[in-house]
């Protein structure tokens, strides 16, 4: 029965509707007290300094593949001192922020929607609202603000971290020079490309968490309910994030190419 | 009683139901429930599992709204008030959900002085010593840097009391607050309950399907003894009185009256869940 398209589509409208009231009802906190500063501290920490290793990891080891793929490809047109501009441009716009995405959904994501999910089940989130407290403003709006703002942050650092990656092949694989490989770096880069790397995590570190607090706070039915959101929140994160890339990325370029 | 009068003289009952329905799509959880709980009384909601007895106690903190009917707490409806104006009636309603439903991440000092702590402007160190105090009176002091996974299954019934009455609530709701224990760790929570009504004041409702933890709350009553103890005895006439049984079937209120009338009671149903 619920495979009927009528039935889906309800579903479907439901849930979204579900998840705007959800950012509305955030986003509203954010306007009036009480607003629990402490947490938001904690999920900074949480989101920030604990996906460092993680996404440090990620870009260091995306940025030295791409330099050594983009040096058998440039080397077929005599054109390997190049490398660092093909992997600058590469991360800044669309491998740093997508990739640091990614790993933020799988780890971020799932976290969140597990926790939410474990308290809903539990009653611990009846159990917030019984003591007097919105659980929106207490949960969900701490894990936004730090989901929007450490995003970017993970980004610029899963950037430069590709990029030192990239140098590392270059110089010592490519054997192409330092001073050739930073110049290609500094004299390639344009400001909109700065620009649509610094726009795209906020759009998706907002997607991410938002997506994770909706499906954990929806979760039901025990421990299965909490797996099943804990999976939905990384598969629907993940194809969010490649998806509001791609429509990022159209924007960026009508507007500024 | 259509609306809240703006101050409650505090006359009349503290909880009434009237003419409350509530049903999930096609499941009909509650038909027609009209009760009230007076002050400083107990009322004890006994039914199969699945009869809607945690459910009346959700509508009662407003965490689930009813279809129709009235629901008035301190006085006034609280059926149709918003989240915000919610809160405000929450702040004397103190409730124990089943297995406890602690917070995971706080130690249980922090679970228990948690609305102090976040939802008041109250000084800390005045905060920690009414948290001290109500761990010290249930015994659970040496407990108070534990985490709550740390405790067993009695002690986090009663840290969740402890939680429920650390804002001096004057009624606090019972879901299912002994079950799963054993009987002497029950008889702990019992007397817990017990000795916040009779000492305390609290006005309390309590859900079960534990016959024995129902007829032991009613029929007991905690008297002050020498010094600070406190002793637990066979409960007066006019206090057994004090407590009344409710008993749920298909949504409706199947018996209401006292623990004596329900053990005489002849009705099939209730023979059944007596026996």
């Amino acid at each position: 029965m619920s495979l009927l398209p009528e039935n889906w589509l309800k579903n479907a409208a439901f849930e979204t509707q579900e998840y705007v009231r959800l950012v509305v009802a955030a986003f509203r906190g954010l306007f009036s007290p009480p607003i629990y500063r402490h947490d938001i501290v904690e999920q900074l920490d949480e989101i920030g300094w604990g996906s460092l290793t993680v996404v440090v990891l990620t870009g260091l080891f995306t940025g030295a593949a791409l330099a050594s793929q983009s040096g058998l490809t440039l080397d077929q047109f005599g054109a390997r001192p190049v490398v660092g501009r093909l992997v600058s441009a590469s991360m800044i716009k669309e491998l740093g922020p997508v990739l640091t995405a990614l790993m933020l959904t799988g780890r971020i994501g799932s976290g969140i929607a597990a926790e939410l999910g474990s308290m809903v089940v539990t009653d611990q989130i009846n159990a917030l609202r019984a003591l007097g407290t919105d659980p929106i403003r207490k949960l969900v709006l701490p894990r936004i603000l730090a989901g929007v703002l450490m995003a970017p942050v993970l980004t610029i650092i899963a950037d430069f971290v590709g990029i030192f990656g990239g140098w590392v092949v270059a110089r010592f694989q490519l054997q192409v020079g330092t001073d050739l490989y930073w110049s290609s770096i500094t004299q390639a880069l344009y400001m909109q490309d700065i620009y649509q790397g610094l726009v795209k995590p906020f759009v998706l570190g907002f997607m991410i968490v938002t997506i994770a607090c909706h499906v954990g706070l929806r979760a039901k039915g025990g421990t299965q309910g909490v797996g099943h959101a804990t999976t939905v929140a990384v598969v629907a994160g993940s194809v969010a994030v490649i998806a509001a890339d791609f429509f990022v990325t159209q924007l960026m370029v009508f507007l500024f190419y | 009683m259509s609306a809240a009068p703006a101050r409650w003289n505090g006359d009349g009952p503290v909880v009434a139901f009237e003419h409350v329905e509530l049903a999930f799509d096609d499941k009909v959880v509650l038909k027609d429930v009209s009760f009230t709980l007076e002050k400083g009384h107990t009322k004890i909601i006994l039914g199969a599992s699945g009869s809607g007895k945690s459910t009346i106690l959700k509508i009662i903190t407003g965490l689930l709204r009813s279809d129709s009917g009235a629901v008035i707490v301190n006085g006034g409806r609280v059926d149709q008030l918003s989240e915000s104006q919610l809160m405000a009636v929450r702040g004397d309603l103190g409730m124990i959900f089943q297995e406890g439903a602690l917070f995971d991440s706080l130690t249980v000092r922090e679970n228990v002085g948690y609305k102090l702590y976040e939802e008041t402007n109250q000084p800390l160190e005045q905060v920690d010593r009414r948290v001290e105090e109500v761990l010290g009176s249930m015994a659970l002091s040496e407990h108070i840097d534990k985490m709550p996974s740390d405790l067993s299954g009695g002690q986090r019934r009663r840290v969740a009391i402890a939680r429920a009455m650390a804002f001096r609530p004057r009624i606090l709701l019972y879901d299912e607050a002994t079950t799963g224990l054993d009987p002497i760790t029950a008889t702990t929570v019992d007397d817990e309950i017990i000795k916040l009504r009779d000492l305390e004041g609290v006005s309390s409702i309590v859900v079960t399907h534990q016959l024995r933890d129902a007829f032991y709350i009613a029929t007991r009553m905690a008297v002050q003894g020498p010094g600070d103890a406190v002793e637990i005895v066979p409960a007066t006439s006019e206090k057994i009185n004090e407590s009344e049984f409710i008993m749920l079937k298909d949504g409706l209120i199947h018996f209401e009256g006292s623990a004596e009338q329900l053990q005489r009671s002849d009705d099939p149903y209730l023979k059944k869940f007596l026996s």
